[in-house]
């Protein structure tokens, strides 16, 4: 077990700069999640960390100790990959005693490691067969299992469910949070799925571009995000963003003919642009006073809940979310109020302006 | 696909167009000038050294019948004759006076007969002649060049498989400096064939003293550019997360080449490992230049200089032949299909 | 690329266990061994670093190529610029480029008998005649027959084993087994006295012996140009021949216009490939008529072989001539192919 600190870590591929300058500190333990949409550098950073791609600047501590210049294989870490990597001319023994055999370790040491891996696993009937003979979730479990067999100081892992089908990929998130629970190792998960973030997360960390956006635990990124990236990535259904614009200190308009908002408008200057952020579940539907009247594109009913598709002119089409089954029809208006509580704004930059800043 | 399908489809048209007739005449006759020299030279392996000097030959190995006789310590060949009477009789030929020979009933011994030598015919029968096979292994140096062949066959395709194969990891999973120079060498000794520099390998060989021992045919084709770029080309297939996992698992760069790279290739491998196969047990130039001693000579060797003979023993000759045949038409039989595979995907050879 | 099944052959036996168990201490053994290679790669990967592994790998295979290739076509061209009878370049004085003056001494290029080394040139003017014949048949046929393969036939996997099968044979057995037929008493004769017509002394007469050359040299070879072919023949795709079906195109003009020109590439492969191996022929031929009669079927290898190994007096720096001139002619005829090739890709 141990903690991770990147300091400045910066990656090109040849004139290519894919990572601009991360500064990230992971505590010994925690279950980090790196997430962000296809092509940020996710899995950039996750290799640089294991030692598969050198950095082009900045630094890598483990424990304290630098090993930017350390090889893969001295680094004492842990992969799975995205698409497994067994090795698939061994059998599922041989591919979780592979690594131990590398260590050097004694054959029963070995065989004890493997068989407990495999019965937290629930692979303990398939270790003589070949991944070929194998189901993908089966695979999928393999290839965790190689990795607790070595006890790293980390776990990395890349989109490790992402080639499951729906239904496995939600039994194995739960199957994966207990499994740290239970080892209790400090991993690093790579995901572009924010629900696997906000399910499985201590601490969450946005990237977007090769920067980091946010880095906070779930509720953090959900109630206070940093950003507009950060607050439409996180949460689902999306956010609601609406373009408005400051009419007074504490009071913006919602498009050209909407009702004045109450809203913390912290620096901004009246008369200046920004982005009023408010989620579907913090929308109700106003019997009196409304702050605007939509109507209603497309109703949903799940049972449980409802959920709205409203337009109302010049503005995007706007998700509202109601509990139970609210009942009421395509083309009828639907006027809403916000919560002034759960309210987020953010100016022409996207970044969040806050009470008091 | 599916020809028999076809062949009906096209017979329910009604016609055949006069090209398939002219196809299946054209593969008719290959059949024939393609196998029919090779079942000629099986045949005549069979062959007494008499009926091969025979002229017209006869199609299959016959020898004469000889039958015991009462009263007779050898056996006597057995002759079909036509008697003064017109009647047809098998006799044996106890001896021979001029144009006259004195035959005996085997089935009555004390009938002779006086035949006029024109009117026997010999009595033949089917018979294959295995010592045409085991003498030349016995009283020639045969097994000798056998053992050579084979030998210089396996060491040659091992050494082959594991520095080509090395060479190839290197150029197929690394990115180091240096890396196009080693791709330029390779693809220079491709163009260079054993042909023009004959004679300066002939004088490292010298100076390694190498010399007429069978290392002196193994060495100088153990690195093959067509070998590493064959390998390379099914190395760069593999998955990277592969060799990446290894890293991880602390496996170092020997053992990721060994126990990963090695067992995934193994298809590539075996198509090349046939190769060197058929490569090394037909090479003759290079053994002919560098083997001057007979009980270095391989297998092609042997043959070449025991046809270079005064007195051609055919029989030998042909049979000492068809062993060296053996080992291909085993290859053949049994994986003709992915020799065909390798060369129309490599275009080697 | 290729599949090969698990074990060609291998049928569960009652022995089967016991095979298991021998496979399985076979394994250990060559674990064992393998393991003692582990060890001091692994040290000596901790000793150069990771990176330099690299070049551990490719060690042996340049050092090879360095040692049988590169090295030796230095030394060629010291041989061709020293003479003397020596085998080593340090004992041998320089002459300049007079092995190369005296090989090119020739009255007139179009006659050998002019030149000082006749056999030399006979040896060109032979090889140049064979590799023209030998282009020409080999190119036909191959194609001929890839396209009668490529045909919807009854039992094309057996026809095409029937017409690859030489291409695994020695040149030693393939020479030999014509040399069977072809000889005075053989089965050929035998054929011709048949029908009525005379014995042919076919290595006696230059003309026939040229042609039973060419003829032997492509009966052998021509399994492996047809492979190639009718690799591209199969890769061109099925409905452009639909289309040109539903347009009612004749046969001939669907060869013309289609199946040629998109085999062009695999074309320009066989004939370049077939230049090359005919300007190289060596061991067929020497097997099958020794260069004769006379000189009249002695090929440029044969002619170095025979300078450099088999004549009384052994000519290593004519050999090492005659082998550079002919480097060039073959690297030409290479830089052509690559530059075909990748053009064609
Ligand atoms: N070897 C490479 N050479 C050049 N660009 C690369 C290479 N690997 C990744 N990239 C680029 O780096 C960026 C980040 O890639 P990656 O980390 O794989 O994204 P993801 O977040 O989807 O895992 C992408 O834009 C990708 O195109
Ligand atoms: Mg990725």
């Amino acid at each position: 077990m141990a903690g991770l600190t990147l300091r400045d870590v910066r990656k090109a591929y040849g004139t290519v700069a894919v990572i601009h300058g991360v500064d990230l500190a992971i505590a010994d333990g925690e279950f980090i999640v790196f997430v962000g949409p296809s092509g940020c550098g996710k899995s950039t950073l996750l290799r640089i960390i294991a030692g598969l791609e050198d950095v082009t600047g900045g630094e890598i501590a483990i424990d304290g100790h630098d090993v930017t210049r350390v090889p893969a294989s001295d680094r004492g870490l842990a992969m799975v990959f995205q698409s497994y990597a067994l090795y698939p001319h061994m059998t599922v023994y041989q591919n979780m005693a592979f690594a131990l055999e590398n260590m050097g370790l004694a054959r029963a040491e070995i065989d004890a490691r493997v068989r407990r891996a495999a019965g937290m696993l629930r692979l303990s009937d398939y270790l003589e067969r070949k991944p070929k003979a194998l189901s993908g979730g089966q695979r999928q479990r393999v290839a965790i299992g190689r990795a607790i067999v070595r006890d790293p100081k980390i776990f990395l892992l890349d989109e490790p469910l992402s080639n499951l089908d729906a239904e496995l990929r939600v039994a194995t998130r739960k199957e994966l949070a207990a499994l740290h629970a239970e080892i209790g190792g400090t991993m690093i998960y790579v995901t572009h799925d924010q629900v696997e973030a906000m399910t499985m997360a201590d601490r969450i960390v946005v990237l977007r571009g090769g920067r980091i956006e946010q880095v906070g635990t779930p509720l953090d990124l959900y109630n206070r995000p940093d950003n507009l990236f950060v607050a439409g990535f996180i949460g689902s259904p999306r956010m609601n963003l609406l373009p408005v614009q400051v009419v007074s200190p504490g009071l913006v308009r919602v498009g050209e003919a909407g009702e004045p908002i109450k809203v913390a408008t912290g620096p901004l200057a009246t008369g200046a642009s920004a982005t009023l952020g408010v989620r579907p579940e913090h929308i109700t539907l106003a019997d009196g006073a409304a702050d605007l009247t939509t109507t209603i594109d497309i109703v949903e009913q799940l049972g449980g809940d409802t959920y709205f598709y409203a337009s109302a002119p010049g503005l995007p089409q706007i998700t509202v979310r109601q509990n139970g089954q609210a009942l009421r029809g395509r083309g009828e208006t639907l006027p809403v109020r916000f919560e002034p509580a759960h309210l987020h704004l953010f100016d022409a930059e996207g970044a969040a302006v806050r009470p008091g800043v | 696909m599916k020809p028999i399908q076809l062949l009906r489809a096209r017979r329910r048209n009604g016609h055949w167009h006069w090209t398939d007739i002219a196809a299946y005449a054209y593969l008719g006759l290959g059949v024939v000038l393609m196998f029919g020299p090779v079942m000629w030279l099986v045949l005549s392996s069979f062959k007494t050294q008499a009926s091969l000097l025979e002229f017209p030959p006869s199609l299959l190995p016959l020898s004469q019948q000889e039958v015991r006789v009462e009263g007779f310590p050898q056996p006597l060949p057995l002759f079909a004759a036509t008697l003064d009477n017109g009647e047809r009789r098998e006799l044996a030929q106890i001896r021979r006076i001029g144009l006259i020979a004195q035959m005996v009933d085997p089935a009555d011994p004390k009938r002779q007969y006086r035949v006029p030598t024109a009117r026997l015919a010999p009595v033949r029968h089917l018979s294959f002649v295995t010592s045409n096979y085991t003498e030349p292994l016995q009283k020639f140096a045969f097994t000798r060049y056998l053992w050579n062949s084979v030998f210089v066959t396996t060491i040659a395709t091992l050494i082959t498989l594991l520095i080509n194969s090395m060479a190839a990891y290197a150029l197929s999973i690394y990115e180091f400096r240096g890396k196009t120079i080693a791709m330029l060498m390779v693809i220079g000794t491709l163009m260079i064939p054993i042909t023009i520099i004959l004679v300066p390998v002939y004088l490292v060989i010298t100076k390694l003293g190498l010399v007429n021992s069978l290392w002196a045919v193994i060495l100088p084709g153990a690195a093959t550019p067509t070998g590493v770029f064959l390998l390379r080309q099914y190395m760069l297939t593999l998955p990277r997360d592969l060799i990446e996992a290894a890293r991880m698992d602390k496996a170092s760069e020997w053992q990721i080449y060994w126990r990963i790279v090695m067992p995934l290739a193994a298809p590539a491998l075996a198509v090349l490992a046939i190769f060197s196969i058929m490569w090394r047990w037909n090479e003759f130039l290079w053994p002919l230049a560098v083997l001057t001693r007979s009980e270095s000579f391989t297998l092609q060797i042997g043959l070449n200089a025991f046809q270079g003979e005064l007195q051609t023993q055919w029989n030998y000759l042909l049979a000492m032949t068809v062993v060296s045949l053996v080992p291909v038409a085993l290859v053949f039989v049994f994986l003709q299909r992915f020799i065909a595979t390798g060369i129309a995907n490599t275009g080697m050879k | 690329m290729i599949d090969l099944p698990d074990g060609i052959g291998l049928q569960a036996v009652p022995t089967a266990s016991r095979l298991a168990r021998l496979r399985r201490s076979g394994a250990t053994i060559l674990g064992a061994v393998l393991r003692l290679i582990d060890r001091p790669m692994g040290l000596l990967q901790r000793l150069i670093g990771e990176r330099r592994m690299v070049y551990v790998f490719l060690l042996p295979n340049l050092a090879f190529f360095s040692l049988f290739v590169f090295v030796p076509l230095a030394i060629d061209l010291a041989y061709s610029l020293t003479g003397g009878e020596s085998l080593f370049p340090s004992q041998r004085p320089y002459v300049g480029t007079e092995q190369y003056a005296y090989l090119f001494d020739c009255g007139s290029f179009f006659d050998p008998a002019s030149c000082r080394v006749d056999h030399f040139w006979r040896g060109v003017a032979n090889t140049m005649r064979f590799t023209v014949f030998q282009l020409v048949s080999m190119v036909t046929f191959s194609l001929v027959t890839a396209l009668v393969l490529n045909m919807r036939i009854r039992g094309r996997g057996f026809f095409r084993a029937v017409y690859f099968f030489p291409v695994l044979l020695s040149p030693v057995v393939v020479a030999l087994v014509w040399k069977w037929i072809l000889q005075r008493d053989g089965l050929l004769n035998a054929g011709l006295t048949m029908i009525g017509g005379q014995k042919i002394l076919f290595f006696v007469d230059p003309g026939w012996a040229m042609f039973w050359s060419v003829f032997v040299s492509v009966w052998a070879h021509m399994g492996f140009y047809t492979l190639i072919l009718l690799a591209g023949l199969q890769a061109i795709p099925a409905d452009l021949y639909e289309a040109a079906q539903m347009d009612a195109t004749p046969r001939w003009r669907v060869l013309v216009r289609i199946t040629l020109p998109l085999l062009w590439p695999n074309l320009i492969v066989v004939i370049v490939l077939a230049m090359i191996r005919g300007v190289q022929t060596f061991d067929e031929v020497f097997v099958l008529t020794g260069g004769g009669p006379g000189t009249a079927t002695l090929m440029i290898v044969q002619y170095i072989y025979e300078t450099a190994f088999a004549s009384q007096v052994q000519n290593f720096g004519l050999a090492a001539a005659a082998s550079i001139v002919l480097g060039v002619v073959l690297f030409l005829l290479t830089l052509a192919q690559l530059s075909r090739t990748r053009s064609a890709s």
